[in-house]
């Protein structure tokens, strides 16, 4: 019997495969920006649900606080990684990184 | 208070970290002057940190006064220590060259101002690496990775170019996607086992599924940033487009830091899972590494790339005695070549690098072919690529050479002739490379190309040959490095 | 950039046909989905991890809400560090786009403007009040950062006033606010105590939401500032 916190485990843990084939398979930058948001709201899914499976009702305050830290994180990577972009397209004309990754 | 090494360990990452700071708010000429006062400051807190350690012993530090499991520990022991040296000394040998780097005529004002993030860059970076290299908390390392990652992704973007602009990318999306593996697995480990610290990980660590899968997350994620083959793809682009200064630092010492984080992982948290044959198959990787980066060094037309893609096969050396590690007479000898390895790779590379930045402000270009008769015209940056090269090849004396020795020594005692030969097979196929480099420099220069030459300031030489001679001098160092990795480094590992 | 051109962008990139190279990336995903989900089917229920730790601990920590304790108190050092990386990030972005692309004029119409001039203290009054309340009910200094950082947005796009491209040194005070008031309270900690950011209990509230205080205002600037991607840059006069 699957109880609801580890449903959501396997939902952040599904979040987390989609992202990554969306950040292998397209080339375009702002889709691949986009799929390394997804994998994180995966992990951080993971995170919350496992607070929630300890043995009483009051979630596990320490995985929250790491989902926070990790939140802010993602932010400033994903404002990093949309400048490299918009700079790349201004001096390339293209916001794509070429599919055959092996160079 | 001064004479506990404990007090020291937050001061190595604080000080660097409020020097970034500084230069961040400073104006932008004043931050090479703060960037000095830091770097000093942080040079005091290592000194006295592994002076302390080394007549304490291991040392820990409980943040926040909590404690493990509550609170995050920070701890130093040889290893670390070791670690926390050679940033100080290789990173300080790069920013006085990238001194004079900045300062070399040519650079437009645009090029000047950009450069000028250099300094709270390389800032952040060491900070971030002192943090990894004393952090005890496997969470708190995801954060000190992820501070790496992005000064690392600034500085490789420095030059400014297209070519780097993408490869920068690449790398960022490549060590994005590293963390995030890693955080999954900090997941699965606190989901199971219910801590995050590493020592508490060691005591109360079963082989259950989740353990496994954990090991595989943070594996394949640390091998990512690393740069372990298949996943090296990232790697040359990046560290061949970026400036010298900022290639040295790369090479040299941002890929040891996730190795370092992989290597604790395994020998203090997935040891159970040591015969799976997991090691073996970072060994089988490492040596194909070794063969396949050798190589396309040989390959390439131009001499940064051909360097970049020598990082590439040296990472190799670091997977190659995995197994050994987990041997328990061959352990002390496995991790006593892999550490001196990480030192004389650390000095060489980052050498290699700077003399070859030397040599393409001289020759305005980054072709093979156009280093003829370079000897002549700037003999201590020569002479510094050849000393480099000569640990690179792990030829007698230097660190590489005595790198190499224990790790041949590991193996043959333990009857592994194939990590044997292709221990010696890549110091032969490095000799063959670096050849290709050194024998145009003693050739005859055109003299059409001598009139245009203008020389790299000598700040730049001489922080390449200081590099370049400590890789040979680490050739002496073996046994201190022993030593220094039996103050709780050695027998780290979880079952004794 | 326009939202149009990020659709136009995407659309000739919306080629999603299943290749032979994106099959197997998909075979290969696939099996890391099963593995992965099989593996957290055996998390251990009814044990109670850090959570019994650090409910008991919570009359030490000057705070009421666990989570606060947690982030500012027993792992304050993680948030020290994750302060940092905001302040990373921009210099980050500076060093990759000295001058934003975008730059941004007042609309036509004075309605919006009027309305974000309005906003913004009451914003940051709401900010405050959050931080406040984060110290015993869900809330804290990202919350109120995150609502300031939405402000902030606002102002920007708006263009109610924007400083000339560079990078004035108020902006940055503004900015490394977060990580000074951080690195000197643990430094000073340090110091006093001998231990990194260990506050003394009766003193640990005030010390808590001092810092949160300067940490609040930094998160709501740095995300602001990671909108404009670059210096801020107003509309070249003509």
């Amino acid at each position: 019997m699957i109880d609801a916190a580890t449903l959501y485990t396997l939902a952040g843990v599904l979040l987390f495969g989609m992202g990554l084939y969306a950040l292998l398979a397209y080339p375009h930058l702002l889709r691949k920006i986009l799929a390394m948001n997804v994998m994180g709201t995966g992990v951080f899914m993971v995170f919350i649900s496992i607070a929630y499976q300890g043995p009483t009702q009051r979630a596990d305050p320490v995985p929250h606080a790491l989902v926070i830290t990790g939140i802010v994180v993602a932010v400033c990577a994903t404002g990093l990684a949309l400048t490299l972009a918009t700079r790349i397209q201004a001096l390339t004309g293209s916001a794509r990184l070429e599919t055959d990754e092996e160079t | 208070m001064i004479f506990e090494a404990a007090f020291w360990l937050p001061v190595a990452i604080m000080a660097p970290l409020l020097a970034a700071l500084c230069a961040f708010l400073a104006p932008q000429r004043m931050s090479p002057l703060v960037t000095m006062i830091g770097a000093a400051i942080t040079f005091v807190a290592v000194g006295f940190l592994s002076a302390l350690l080394v007549r304490d012993g291991p040392t820990r530090h409980p943040v926040g006064g909590w404690g493990a499991p509550l609170g995050i520990d920070l701890a130093a022991d040889g290893l670390s220590a070791l670690m926390l040296m050679l940033t100080a000394v290789v990173g300080a040998a790069v920013a006085l060259y990238a001194y004079g780097y900045f300062n070399f005529p040519g650079h437009n004002e645009e090029t000047k101002q950009r450069y000028a993030s250099f300094w709270p860059l390389w800032l952040f970076l060491w900070s971030a690496l002192n943090a990894l290299f004393l952090s005890r908390d496997v969470f708190n390392l995801y954060v000190t990775l992820e501070l790496v990652s992005f000064a690392a992704v600034a500085l490789t973007a420095l030059a400014g170019k297209p070519d780097v602009l993408r490869a920068a990318m690449r790398y960022l999306l490549v060590s994005l996607a590293g963390s995030l593996f890693y955080l999954m697995g900090v997941a699965f480990l606190y989901g199971e086992f219910g801590v995050l610290d590493i020592d508490q990980l060691k005591k109360g660590v079963t082989t259950a599924p989740s353990l496994a899968a954990a090991a595989g997350l943070m594996t394949v994620g640390l091998m990512m940033k690393t740069a372990l083959f298949p996943l090296h793809f990232w790697l040359p682009p990046a560290h061949a487009n970026a400036i010298a200064p900022v290639s040295a630092l790369l090479s040299g010492l941002v890929v040891k830091g996730s190795f370092y984080i992989l290597l604790r992982a395994w020998l203090e948290i997935f040891y159970p899972l040591s015969h799976t044959g997991a090691p073996y198959l970072l060994m089988g990787l490492g040596g194909v590494a070794i063969l396949w980066g050798s190589l396309q060094a040989i390959r390439q037309t131009r001499l940064k790339l051909l360097i970049a893609y020598s990082t590439v096969a040296q990472i190799g050396y670091l997977f190659l005695l995995m197994p050994l590690l987990f041997v328990k007479e061959q352990s002390a000898l496995a991790l006593t070549g892999i550490v001196c390895f990480i030192l004389a790779h650390a000095s060489a590379k980052a050498a290699a690098f700077l003399s070859a930045g030397a040599i393409q402000l001289v020759t305005g270009d980054d072709r093979i072919a156009s280093l003829r008769g370079l000897m002549e015209m700037q003999p201590l940056a020569v002479v510094a690529f050849g000393a480099a090269g000569v640990s690179l090849a792990a030829l007698p004396p230097s660190g590489g050479f005595i790198a190499k020795w224990f790790m041949l020594d590991a193996s043959l005692a333990h009857g592994d002739w194939l990590i044997a030969a292709i221990i010696v097979a890549g110091g032969l196929l490095a000799a063959i490379y670096v050849m290709r480099v050194v024998a145009p420099l003693f050739r005859q220069p055109d003299d059409a190309v001598l009139h245009r030459l203008t020389l790299a300031p000598k700040t730049m030489t001489l922080s390449a040959f200081s590099l370049a001679v400590l890789a040979l001098l680490l050739s002496f160092a073996g046994i201190a490095v022993m030593e220094m990795l039996s103050i709780g480094a050695i027998g780290m590992l979880g079952i004794e | 950039m326009q939202t149009r051109d990020i659709d136009r962008a995407l659309q000739a990139d919306d080629d999603t046909r299943l290749t032979r190279p994106r099959l197997f990336v998909l075979a290969l995903t696939t099996a890391l989905v099963a593995a992965l989900a099989t593996a957290a089917l055996t998390f251990p229920a009814n044990v109670g991890r850090l959570a019994p730790l650090a409910i008991d601990s919570l009359p030490r920590s000057g705070v009421l809400n666990p989570v606060t304790a947690v982030l500012l108190n027993y792992r304050g050092y993680d948030t020290l560090l994750e302060v940092a990386v905001l302040l990373l990030a921009i210099v980050g972005v500076w060093a990759i786009a000295p001058r934003a692309r975008i730059w941004f004029k007042t609309p036509d119409t004075p309605v919006l403007a009027t309305f974000v001039r309005l906003l913004l203290p009451l914003m940051i009054v709401v900010a405050g009040y959050m931080l406040w309340l984060g110290a015993d009910e869900p809330g804290g200094a990202f919350q109120g950062g995150a609502v300031l950082g939405g402000v902030g947005v606002l102002w920007v796009a708006a263009a109610v006033w924007l400083p000339h491209a560079g990078r004035p040194f108020w902006l940055r005070l503004l900015l490394g606010a977060g990580v000074a008031a951080f690195v000197i309270a643990a430094v000073g900690l340090l110091l006093l105590t001998g231990g990194l950011l260990q506050y003394p209990p009766e003193q640990a509230k005030t010390v808590i939401l001092v810092i949160e205080g300067a940490a609040m205002f930094s998160i709501g600037v740095t995300l602001a500032v990671l909108f404009i991607g670059g210096y801020p840059r107003r509309e070249e006069e003509k």
